[in-house]
């Protein structure tokens, strides 16, 4: 019978297999993003042919490519971040102020007509968005919600589902007491969710708006249906359309913006880490 | 005196306040697109304003087409093999990351990060490598279909699997210490104690995951759109072409935008057949699942 001691060593062994098992998985990971950084710095005809390789003297161009890539395609790739920007805020903040007001009165209120509500929400979460594209398009074109400022309608439809399924999962976890308390107190409604309910939806909020974040700001297909792209691109449609307008594509530049429209991401990630990692945990109970 | 009712007669009298916006977004944003969608499958049409009902010929042309069919067994197949994989690797992942290792952290962290990519970039990301090294063979992705097949597999791993360790491993962390340890004590093994103990107590993660790769790979659109468009296709004896790496949304996405617009009513057909698949997959595959839960 093996010691006490044989079993640590064999299980300290175990673990130090483990960790460089995972070490190696780990760098395979990183690699593609490691891929797009070297050939970021490569001229054109060499991304292709020495894909794998660190950029030669002859193969290095510097940041030629970035400032390439800024004006690529006739249109700046500034202002396609731009929109992008304003895009996500926008939605994100209507989502998070309406859903969560709505999710209250659903769950408190619970009349027949919330209960609707509710249940279309939830039913909008199987509905691909193939199954509305088309007609969603012609409905914002006919509503003049093709613009980047009334987009976020749009999101804040289309995005409703998960939103306020998740915020009357948690509303329903607060003790109505409190509520009754400050309604004796004399608040109001309208007061009562401001100053007593939403500060109590914090985690939740965070939980919401980091997935809807990541859905908006990724998002292809809505905005290239639904905005006009010759005047408004987000970073999607702009690398989209890299390929689109020429037939052949500066390899190089592309991956300069690739480079250049990941790191907002990598560092926005490194830095709600915590919150991302929890918000998915909490977004992926849905099903 | 305030009441629990009278509380919620105050609070109706804001119903426009706190559920006007969201219902009228909600209902332009989703249900008359979606209602109007649905009627306009039984329709001719070229825009939304000039439809003509012609009843089920929609449905009969989709059904026929090639194509369409030919999306489905690939997005099937795609949607099968991924799932498999990604909750293999990202359970093992998870596994053993939740044996107290060092850098647990730094690993997470890393595994998930592509998940934050969106799918177009991906796209490009995975072109770009696949082409790296296929070019060393004189070939490309998108000029063989089973390369864009294991290619787009390949990228949905890269994608996917951290997403599915982190559910995993909420999972694995709520596995109760004792239970282990009982087992422990009885004499179990490593294998007999993964087996018996653990995977029936994550078996809630293992559906959510299952459900949600599922789902995933039906609905993919915009890693198959980047990565290879549907290329490379083939030209039917009727005249007809079939792009062999299309997943079904993408075919869908191609019947109403580049087919021209007198297929815009198939187009919605298969649109809606498209729904009732993934609604009808999800749905059932949860109420399967979540049967095996309550019997064990």
């Amino acid at each position: 019978m093996a010691t006490k001691e044989q079993t640590l060593a064999a299980e300290r062994r175990n673990k130090t297999i483990l960790s460089v098992v995972l070490t190696i998985v780990c760098i395979i990971y990183c690699l593609p993003v490691v891929a797009v950084l070297i050939n970021s710095f490569k001229a054109n005809t060499y991304v292709k042919t020495e894909t794998f390789a660190l950029p030669t003297e002859q193969s290095f161009v510097g940041f030629d490519n970035f400032v390439k890539g800024m004006t690529f395609g006739n249109y700046p790739f500034a202002n396609s971040v731009a929109y992008s920007v304003v895009i996500t805020v926008l939605s994100v903040a209507l989502i998070l102020i309406f859903c969560s007001m709505a999710a209250w009165y659903i769950a408190r209120v619970d009349s027949f007509f919330c209960k609707v509500v509710y249940f279309l929400c939830v039913f909008s979460m199987v509905v691909p968005f193939q199954m509305v594209m088309f007609t969603l398009s012609k409905t914002a074109d006919t509503l003049k919600l093709n613009t980047p400022w009334t987009i976020p309608i749009v999101y804040l439809g289309f995005g409703a589902g998960l939103a306020i399924f998740m915020f009357v999962g948690f509303v329903k976890s607060i003790p109505i007491e409190i509520e009754e308390a400050a309604a004796i107190d004399g608040c109001g409604p309208v007061r009562t969710f401001f100053s007593v309910v939403l500060p109590m939806l914090k985690p939740t909020l965070i939980s919401v708006g980091i997935l809807e974040i990541m859905w908006v700001w990724n998002d292809y297909l809505l905005p290239v249906l639904v905005l006009d792209i010759n005047d408004f691109r987000t970073i999607p449609i702009h690398i989209q359309y890299l390929k689109g307008s020429y037939g052949t594509v500066d390899l190089g530049a592309t991956m300069a913006l690739i480079l250049l429209s990941i790191i907002p991401v990598i560092v926005f990630y490194l830095v709600c880490q915590k919150h991302i990692i929890k918000g998915v945990a909490a977004g992926a109970v849905k099903g | 005196m305030v009441t629990k009712n009278s509380v919620r007669t105050a609070t109706r009298r804001w119903s426009p306040l706190f559920l006007g916006p969201v219902v009228a977004a909600f209902i332009i944003g989703f249900v008359w697109p979606f209602l109007q969608g649905i009627y306009l499958s039984f329709c001719n049409f070229k825009t939304t304003s000039n439809a003509e009902f012609i009843g089920l010929g929609n449905y009969a042309e989709a059904f026929a087409d090639a194509s369409f069919q030919h999306s489905f067994w690939y997005t099937a197949a795609t949607a099968v093999v991924s799932l498999v994989l990604i909750n293999v690797l990202a359970f093992l992942i998870a596994y053993m990351l939740t044996q107290s290792i060092k850098g647990s952290n730094i690993f997470r962290t890393v595994f998930f990060m592509p998940n934050l990519i969106g799918g177009i970039v991906l796209g490009y990301i995975w072109s770009m490598i696949f082409d790296g090294i296929l070019a060393a063979y004189n070939t490309s992705i998108l000029l063989n279909t089973t390369y864009g097949f294991w290619g787009l597999i390949i990228l949905m791993c890269w994608q996917q699997i951290g997403y599915m360790m982190i559910i995993y491993i909420a999972g694995l962390q709520a596995v109760p210490e004792d239970m282990l340890e009982a087992a422990k004590i009885d004499g179990a093994g490593k294998w007999q104690t993964l087996i018996k103990v653990v995977i029936p107590n994550v078996m809630p993660a293992i559906t959510i995951c299952m459900f949600l790769s599922l789902t995933n790979g039906f609905k993919l659109f915009d890693p198959n759109l980047a990565l290879t468009g549907g290329l490379p296709f083939i030209i039917q004896p009727d005249g007809s072409t079939i792009n062999t790496t299309e997943m079904m949304a993408l075919n869908i996405y191609n019947t109403f935008y580049t087919a021209g617009a007198a297929s815009r009513g198939v187009a919605q057909a298969k649109a809606v057949l498209f729904f009732i698949l993934v609604a009808g997959l999800g749905l059932s595959q949860l109420a399967y699942t979540r049967k095996r839960e309550v019997q064990q």
